[in-house]
């Protein structure tokens, strides 16, 4: 019963965050600066993750598969659609559930605590609106780049891996790439990564918003908030993936 | 002037608020005192609207709460500048940023004019030279400044502040209270300060109403307090052996 009223509360919370701005100078500068927090400071442990984790699904996968009878641009082929399928859209969101998730909890939570929300409220403007709706555009609009820089250095990795360890060769590895390749398959990632975005934003929002008490349930909140993403993010998934693929 | 008629409010059940009423002029200081969970900060928010009253009116200026549409309750809210306990200053902001942000939301101005704005409530506030600093590098009687400028540079017809001077020495709570009161008179504002300092109670109360157990139980301006025989307030004021003495002289003194 209690879950089913926490839905109800976020639904209701959507409503008042998805109204005009109140002035739209003022939203512009927080949808800027939004962008900065969340997604461009984001760009680095991407970076660093998808490198290295591209990397390791290319040796792994060459490591496993030692039948001389299978070609070797089998693990090209393999690692560009581990990556582009799970790795860059679900597992990023998931680093950035944790990463954006507790800050954005955090930062909400702290206001709350401290009484801004309340001294928002009391000039007679919409809290949830000026809060929430920047961080929402913001991961929306900017998390698509951020997942396709992750595919684009992920297979990079593996292609850097493979030709320092000797395992495979950069021509079957590209070979492999090049191998069978559906566009469909950036879309189905990009439109997961867009309803990632959105339960990245607005989860750990609900959180924040919604905390009573001080700096100890802040905390507790930022924990609750990254793991509900992550629980959010991984049944989405599920679903996403029988709707567009099956 | 706000009037209060008959404010209730509870929450989960348990009344904190049992049918309050007051009047609060223009441009006097009001507060309001009381112990600790006497109902003070829920009545200011009541005031306020943070808490919506479960019976009862507010009247601003004529205009009842409960009658209000939200375009009224919208403009009310402009009209309204609240002073918080920790200042509630937006701390990813620097001062200028804080005093500017009701001007940036609600008015059309140039951003020249409300720099000019913004620098002259802070330098009502005796806060020059502050602007680009952040939250964090003030001090506390400082973000109480930034708090005031903050809470006047839209001209508000009503300030509100809960416990103004909490947390502060005695001589920057005493400039804090008479940096209230001056601006206060100079704008013609209703002030209402919630608090339970007795410093500001003998310094600035114009009009003091006490609150026990979500009742008003007395009210009265700072001379009728030392001659109240109101055992709850007399209790709860003269609790120090420093007031008892205080007191004691104003008595011996005008006997």
């Amino acid at each position: 019963m209690n879950y089913l009223q926490e839905i109800g509360k976020y639904f209701l919370m959507l409503k008042l965050v998805f109204r005009k701005p109140q002035r739209a100078r003022v939203f512009k500068e927080a949808l800027t600066r939004e962008i900065e927090e969340l997604g461009i400071k984001s760009i680095g442990i991407i970076a660093f993750i998808s490198f290295f984790i591209g990397g390791v699904i290319a040796l792994q996968t060459a490591l496993n598969l030692n039948n001389p009878l299978i070609p070797k641009s089998l693990i090209g082929f393999a690692a560009k659609r581990s990556i582009i399928l799970e790795f860059a859209p679900t597992f990023c969101s998931i680093i950035l559930a944790g990463k954006v998730g507790s800050y954005i909890t955090s930062s909400i939570g702290t206001m709350r605590v401290t009484e801004q929300i309340d001294a928002l409220e009391v000039m007679g403007i919409n809290s949830l609106n000026y809060l929430v709706l920047p961080k929402i555009i913001a991961t929306v609009l900017f998390y698509p780049f951020l997942i396709t820089l992750g595919m684009v250095l992920g297979i990079f990795g593996g292609w850097v891996a493979g030709t320092l360890t000797g395992l495979f060769s950069g021509t079957d590895y590209i070979e492999g790439l090049q191998t069978d390749f559906d566009p469909y398959l950036i879309q189905y990632s990009i439109i997961k990564t867009l309803v990632f975005a959105f339960i990245i934003a607005t989860v750990p929002s609900f959180h924040g918003y919604y905390v009573k008490g001080g700096s100890l349930e802040v905390g507790k909140a930022s924990t609750q908030s990254v793991v509900w993403t992550t629980v959010l993010i991984v049944i989405t998934n599920y679903l996403l993936t029988q709707m567009l693929l099956t | 002037m706000i009037e209060v008629k008959s404010l209730h409010k509870g929450f989960n059940g348990n009344e904190i608020l049992k049918g309050i009423s007051a009047k609060f002029e223009t441009g006097k200081t009001n507060l309001i005192i009381g112990q600790s969970g006497s109902g003070k900060t829920v009545f200011l928010k009541s005031l306020i609207g943070l808490h919506t009253p479960e019976k009862g009116t507010i009247e601003f200026d004529g205009r009842v709460n409960i009658e209000m549409d939200s375009d009224e309750r919208r403009q009310l809210r402009q009209e309204i500048g609240m002073v918080f306990q920790g200042s509630a200053l937006f701390d990813s902001q620097t001062v200028e940023e804080n005093v500017m942000f009701p001007l940036k939301m609600f008015t059309k101005q140039p951003d020249k004019e409300m720099l000019e704005r913004a620098n002259f409530v802070l330098k009502r506030v005796d806060l020059v030279g502050s602007n680009k600093k952040y939250v964090a590098e003030l001090s506390g009687g400082m973000q109480k400044r930034v708090a005031i400028a903050r809470a006047i540079v839209m001209n508000p017809k009503y300030l509100f502040c809960d416990e103004p001077n909490s947390g502060l020495d005695p001589q920057t709570a005493i400039l804090i209270d008479n940096l209230i009161k001056e601006i206060t008179e100079e704008y013609q504002i209703t002030t209402i300060i919630n608090t339970h300092d007795m410093n500001s109670v003998m310094e600035i109360g114009e009009k003091i109403i006490f609150l026990k157990n979500g009742k008003k139980a007395w009210e009265g301006s700072k001379e009728e307090i030392f001659k109240t025989d109101n055992e709850a307030v007399v209790n709860f004021v003269y609790s120090s052996n420093l007031f008892k003495k205080v007191r004691e002289a104003y008595l011996n003194k005008t006997n």
